[in-house]
């Protein structure tokens, strides 16, 4: 049997729950298709105080803001939340399939909203298969969601957002962090977050990398040494750090299978972290009522991937004439929102990578080859 | 450099230090927050308006001192724990330093705690002379430590657990 739904999300994440929020409150009906036990993304594990303004409930730590946007679909007339429900494929027919209950549905949405995310990257390094080496947001889940403090002494590869986070709320977990090394010149993470482990002691070491794990039965220790301006290792900077986990947070890259499945034009665009649809002002990709937000379309903050949610919602439920005038409204009002979040230096590279979708976006339009 | 290490330089600290005639005044709010970033909730923290982010919300806050009575309330609402109550008129040797804390324990008024710098390191044990929880939503302590005035622009921390009586 064939379930007909107005509008299909896909994830359950700050995304996907903004943009249910958002189709609905225009009076579209919403399936959101989510893949855990429970939606909220990653924001069930998040912590602390989430950064931005009050519209994207900055200041509130992101659990908090999580159970918020979960309990609004939650108590939304319009919405279904099917969650355990794994999207499979999405076929030209405009059927979508999913795993919901040992069982396969079958979905045909009049539009559907891509909000499923990303994944960890990992780091190539001799010894990285041994037990105790994990994704930053693994350790993060254990912690935070499951209770199970994940180590006694940590190492963590990358100084961004994520590496420098984790590792604050492994010392608040009681674990002892050895340090926070990051091969890059510079902190990639906002300096609050650095300065916050800093002044806790942690040492956090620009312009080194992992050189080898070991251990006999799980991790030991881990060898890290310094790179030159080339990112060369320079040879007899080598330094042993004795620790049963070592914690990667070296980036994460967008979740695609399904854009691609689903034909939706694709360009690789290193600003964005990886592969990516290429999406129109109101974030719709090349197949028509197919649209994507939050980090699927780049690696970026929750306060915007919230706010793309919602720009995709309005956008998907004007197209189906959902107060089309109303959505034209709250559209540019969430447009303003991520130009605002995008402003700063810290914006620059998602500018610069959002610019070259909009290049890319708009010479396909005109029956121009971009290739 | 900051952002080789995630310590503020002493040039940094300067650019946000309010003068000695400030600081005879009373308790001023000291924002270390040096990147520009998309944040803003101090803004709506301040009662009284003195702490601006503008023109736009990836400034860094301004905090006019003349309007600022140190009362607190922005430590707390601060997402990056970047924002500092310094008192020099506390005592006559003694500054009061107001900070957020989000560890376990904490500390009881009355016991001394061992004060860090910017960078972790130790500089003596002080004593704590208020805990102010920050509720069931925010859940960010601020601990009022009294510190030799000198060190009033240097401690930032305090080291978890292992606090002293008396």
């Amino acid at each position: 049997m064939i379930k007909d739904t107005e509008i299909l999300v896909i994830g359950g994440g700050p995304a996907g729950l903004c943009a249910a929020s958002a189709a609905a409150s225009l009076g579209a009906h919403v399936l959101l298709c989510e893949r855990d036990y429970v939606p909220g993304g990653q924001l069930v594990k998040q912590t602390h105080k989430f950064f931005g303004s009050e519209k994207q409930y900055a200041g509130d730590r992101g659990i908090h803001i999580g159970q918020r946007l979960v309990e609004d679909v939650a108590n939304n007339p319009n919405i279904e939340v099917l969650s355990e429900a794994t999207v499979l494929g999405m076929y030209e027919d405009g059927i979508v399939t999913v795993l919901h209950d040992n069982r396969h549905l079958k979905i045909r949405p009049k539009k559907t909203i891509v909000a499923t995310g990303a994944a960890e990257k990992f780091l190539a390094f001799p010894g990285n298969d041994l037990p105790g080496i994990y994704g930053a947001g693994a350790v993060q889940t254990l912690m935070n969601v499951a209770g199970v403090k994940p180590a006694e002494k940590v190492l963590m590869v990358g100084a961004g957002n994520i590496g420098l986070i984790v590792s604050y709320q492994l010392l608040q977990a009681g674990v002892e962090v050895a340090g926070v090394i990051e091969a890059a010149p510079h902190i990639g993470g906002y300096l609050v977050h650095a300065s916050k482990l800093r002044r806790a002691g942690v040492p956090i070491r620009t312009r080194y990398t992992v050189k080898e794990a070991y251990g006999t039965d799980s991790l030991e220790g881990v060898v890290i040494c310094q790179l030159d301006e080339s990112w060369q290792p320079i040879p007899g900077t080598e330094e042993n750090i004795p620790c049963d986990t070592l914690c990667l947070a070296v980036g994460l890259t967008p979740l695609t299978e399904l854009c691609w499945q689903a034909g939706c034009d694709m360009a690789f665009i290193r600003e964005l972290s990886g592969h990516v649809p290429i999406v129109d002002e109101n974030l719709e990709t090349s197949v028509p009522g197919i649209y994507a937000a939050g980090d699927v379309s780049g690696i970026e903050e929750a306060s915007s991937a919230m706010v793309e949610g919602r720009l995709a919602g309005f956008s998907a439920a004007g197209a189906l004439g959902y107060q089309p005038e109303k959505a034209k409204e709250l559209c540019a009002a969430a447009a303003d929102e991520l130009r605002e979040l995008r402003s700063g230096p810290t914006g620059a590279k998602i500018m610069a990578g959002l610019s070259k979708v909009a290049a890319k976006q708009k010479a396909e339009k005109g029956g121009a080859c971009i290739c | 450099m900051l952002i080789e290490t995630g310590i503020p330089t002493p040039e940094d600290i300067q650019s946000v230090t309010p003068s000695e005639e400030r600081f005879r005044k009373g308790p001023v709010a000291i924002a270390e927050c040096f990147q520009k970033i998309p944040c803003n909730p101090c803004t709506k923290a301040c009662v009284k308006q003195a702490i601006r982010v503008e023109p736009d919300i990836n400034e860094t806050p301004k905090i006019d001192y003349d309007v600022c009575n140190g009362c607190g309330a922005c430590i707390a609402r601060c997402p990056g724990l970047a924002i500092f109550v310094v008192d020099k008129t506390y005592g006559e040797n003694e500054a009061l330093v107001k900070l957020p804390f989000e560890f376990l324990p904490i500390p009881e008024a009355g016991q001394k705690a061992c004060g860090l710098d910017r960078s972790g390191k130790e500089l003596g044990w002080f004593r704590v002379e208020k805990v102010i929880p920050g509720g069931k939503k925010n859940m960010t302590y601020t601990i009022c430590l009294a510190v030799p005035k000198e060190l009033a622009m240097e401690v930032r921390n305090i080291r978890v657990g292992g606090y002293q009586n008396g």
